[in-house]
């Protein structure tokens, strides 16, 4: 036990660099995917087929391909094509992408569950598509979509360990090299496991306020 | 005011408007009658560009209503619209739903359009509600709240939706009530209803709709003393005395 702690002491510093990785990584990777996933699932609702199609091959293909893999497409076959982006960047987009197809379902079911009646109110008032939207249908969808989306943070937070395949220096990574050089794999994946919990202890926190602020009447 | 010409409209081989015309002038109250399912609704959807018509011609103060036209937002905001089940925005308080229209429709400032709103939820006897979100209001209460939602927009003509048929038996009067004071004041209303009290009190016309068609039309006196058709005398039979 004396051991662990003293290893713990040595391994900390280091893992808590990863951590800071891990929480730009997840953070990046939120942002990219709420926006794309806001942006597919408007173009799959949508009554022009020229949009509606290409979004739902697209979310199609997304979910049909595991992330570890367009990880590595984006971060060993993009540069073949001229485009090259650093690990951090080919973690950030491929995680953001690859989430963006469930957010794209999420938001997709927070829209589809506004009561039709809803817009007919809303447009008898004189009311045009894009203020309907942002009156009428976004707050009523964010309370259906609020509860897959804390989990979607949370999941994204893990998810992000899969960026060590492709060297991303975030918590993950760190315990490997650490253990890799010390044998110490107990100790540092214990402290691994304990620092992902540790983190996502907030979000789960920070969901459920979310969720109780746009779940009221 | 609200001109409507010959408007038909199919679903498929359904026909569910046929061959409709029927005019309201300023200020005139028009009862749309008829069974489930015979067009009343579909008809009152049509008028404000809710719904698509495949004949005919719509129009309002001579500007015609297609709901593909640009103009039909602008059309819209000239013409309420209550529903039958009131449809108010549940994350909105009563106020706010009122609010509404005026502030991101017309850009009236908040202030005034407060104001407004609060005098119009006073007026449909609702002063004491003011911050209560749907949920907490009764059935006639919402929809006393959609008719002042409506009624914020100044429009020119309000169309009802059986306004009451979602409601408890004992809230109907309430709503009723407000609606009566609209007609005497002067508003243009075309209302689908089996209220037949409600239209001999208010309506000068009458118009009794059957698979799409207007069967027959007249004052709701002459209609419930001596229906001339058939089918107006067995739905009015039904409608007075359900069981």
């Amino acid at each position: 036990m004396q051991a662990f702690f003293r290893d713990a002491q040595d391994f900390l510093p280091i893992l808590l660099q990863g951590c800071v990785v891990t929480i730009e990584l997840t953070l990046c990777a939120l942002v990219l995917s709420t926006l794309l996933g806001f942006v597919w699932a408007l173009a799959r609702l949508s009554p022009l087929r020229v949009l509606s199609w290409p979004a739902i091959a697209l979310i199609t293909v997304i979910r049909g391909i595991p992330i570890l893999v367009q990880l590595f497409y984006i971060y060993f076959v993009l540069p073949d094509l001229g485009i090259q982006l650093s690990a951090f960047q080919a973690g950030f987009i491929g995680l953001g992408v690859a989430y963006s197809a469930y957010q794209a379902e999420n938001f997709r079911a927070g829209i589809e569950a506004v009561d039709p009646g809803q817009i007919e109110a809303a447009q008898s008032l004189g009311m045009q598509p894009a203020l309907i939207m942002r009156r009428v249908i976004l707050p009523q969808a964010i309370r259906v979509f609020l509860p897959p989306y804390g989990n979607t943070m949370i999941m994204m937070l893990k998810d992000s360990s899969i960026a060590s395949a492709i060297t991303v220096a975030e918590l993950t990574r760190g315990g490997q090299l650490i253990a890799a050089s010390t044998f110490k794999n107990m100790t540092v994946f214990t402290l691994v496991a304990l620092l992902y919990l540790t983190m996502s202890l907030p979000l789960t926190y920070f969901a459920r306020r979310l969720e109780r602020r746009f779940g009221r009447r | 005011m609200i001109s409507v010409k010959g408007v038909g409209k199919s679903y498929g081989h359904h026909r569910v408007l046929d061959a409709v015309s029927l005019e309201v002038a300023k200020g005139e109250v028009v009862c749309v009658i008829g069974p489930s399912g015979s067009g009343k609704s579909t008809l009152l959807r049509c008028i404000n560009g809710l719904e698509h018509y495949d004949e005919g011609e719509i129009a309002i103060d001579g500007a015609p209503v297609h709901r593909e036209h640009k103009s039909i937002h602008a059309l819209r905001s000239e013409v309420g619209m209550v529903f039958q089940r009131f449809n108010l925005f549940p994350h909105r308080t009563a106020l706010e739903n009122v609010m509404e229209g005026p502030v991101y429709v017309k850009g009236v400032p908040r202030a005034e359009a407060k104001d407004e709103a609060a005098a119009l939820l006073a007026k449909v006897g609702l002063a004491q509600k003011l911050d209560a979100y749907p949920a907490k209001l009764s059935g006639g209460q919402q929809q006393r709240v959609a008719i002042a939602r409506a009624l914020a927009m100044q429009p020119k003509a309000i169309l009802f939706d059986e306004p009451t048929s979602a409601l408890d038996p004992e809230l109907v009067g309430d709503v009723l009530k407000v609606m009566l004071t609209l007609a005497r004041e002067g508003m243009t209303m075309v209302v689908v209803t089996h209220e037949m009290g409600f239209a001999a009190e208010v309506a000068r016309r009458v118009l009794f709709l059957d698979h799409g068609r207007v069967v027959e039309e007249g004052t709701a006196q002459q209609m419930l003393a001596d229906p001339k058709h058939e089918r107006t005398r067995d739905f009015l039979q039904r409608v007075l005395k359900p069981v």
